[in-house]
């Protein structure tokens, strides 16, 4: 296992487009022989739930391409309108469908698979008051000590 | 293309699907048996070139044919 090399990921959000790069590294790595190991922090946290409802916003994101040139009709303003972020995500899942892009759910469980370790920051659970029943299987609860323990000895460190 | 032992449609998915079920696939095979994938995403060209460099299996044959992607790659 020692001369296997080592990626180290912090995953701090939990949006449905920020979801996929923590799980796509992590899973390609693992699959390369990389020891993977995700620490969940803060917002990354949504990411370890049963029930994956995460959403994808064009609030305060110029670089999203939006959909038949909705940025045109709506100035920023628009796109804080109710229901707009609901109808992001909806178009962001079917085009990711169409693209033959991993469902979320799957890629992580391709990463439990892969043997990744999936570490939840115990502090934030703490903070936010999150029930862990509503959690996966098969995580770990942890502090940023026990990031260290591993990342120290990382060939890779992410933070997304 | 030479003989293979056993076949992975990867057509229609997207990075990093395919590497991950070739290595699945892998995982099942003795080594020395050549597994041909076939694929659609234009990125795993380079992408299972980069699979074989780093996990030591080997790249035997890497070709497009009709739009499609082909691979023989054999289990180290």
């Amino acid at each position: 296992m020692s001369d296997e090399k080592k990626l180290a990921i912090i995953a701090t959000k939990g949006s449905l487009d920020w979801a996929y790069p923590p799980f796509i590294l992590a899973s390609t790595a693992a699959a390369l022989g990389y020891e993977t190991e995700i620490f969940f922090t803060f917002y990354g946290l949504q990411l370890l739930k049963k029930d994956l409802d995460l959403e994808v916003t064009p609030l305060g994101n110029p670089g999203m391409p939006m959909p038949m040139g909705m940025d045109k009709w709506f100035p920023v303003v628009g796109l804080a309108l109710p229901g707009m972020q609901g109808m992001m995500t909806s178009m962001m899942k079917k085009k990711m469908a169409s693209k033959g892009v991993a469902d979320l759910a799957e890629l992580r469980e391709l990463c439990q698979e892969a043997e990744v370790k999936l570490i939840a920051c115990q502090m934030t659970v703490d903070l936010f008051e999150m029930n862990t029943s509503e959690f996966i299987d098969g995580i770990e609860y942890a502090g940023a000590a026990r990031f260290f323990e591993f990342a120290g000895t990382s060939d890779i460190c992410l933070y997304i | 293309m030479a003989d293979f032992d056993q076949e992975l449609d990867a057509s229609g998915l997207n990075c990093p699907l395919p590497i991950l079920r070739a290595k699945k696939t892998l995982n099942g095979m003795e080594s020395g048996k050549v597994l041909h994938i076939i694929a659609t995403d234009p990125g795993s060209v380079k992408d299972f070139e980069a699979f074989a460099n780093q996990t030591g299996n080997e790249l035997m044959e890497s070709k497009e044919v009709g739009g499609k992607f082909e691979f023989l790659i054999k289990k180290a």
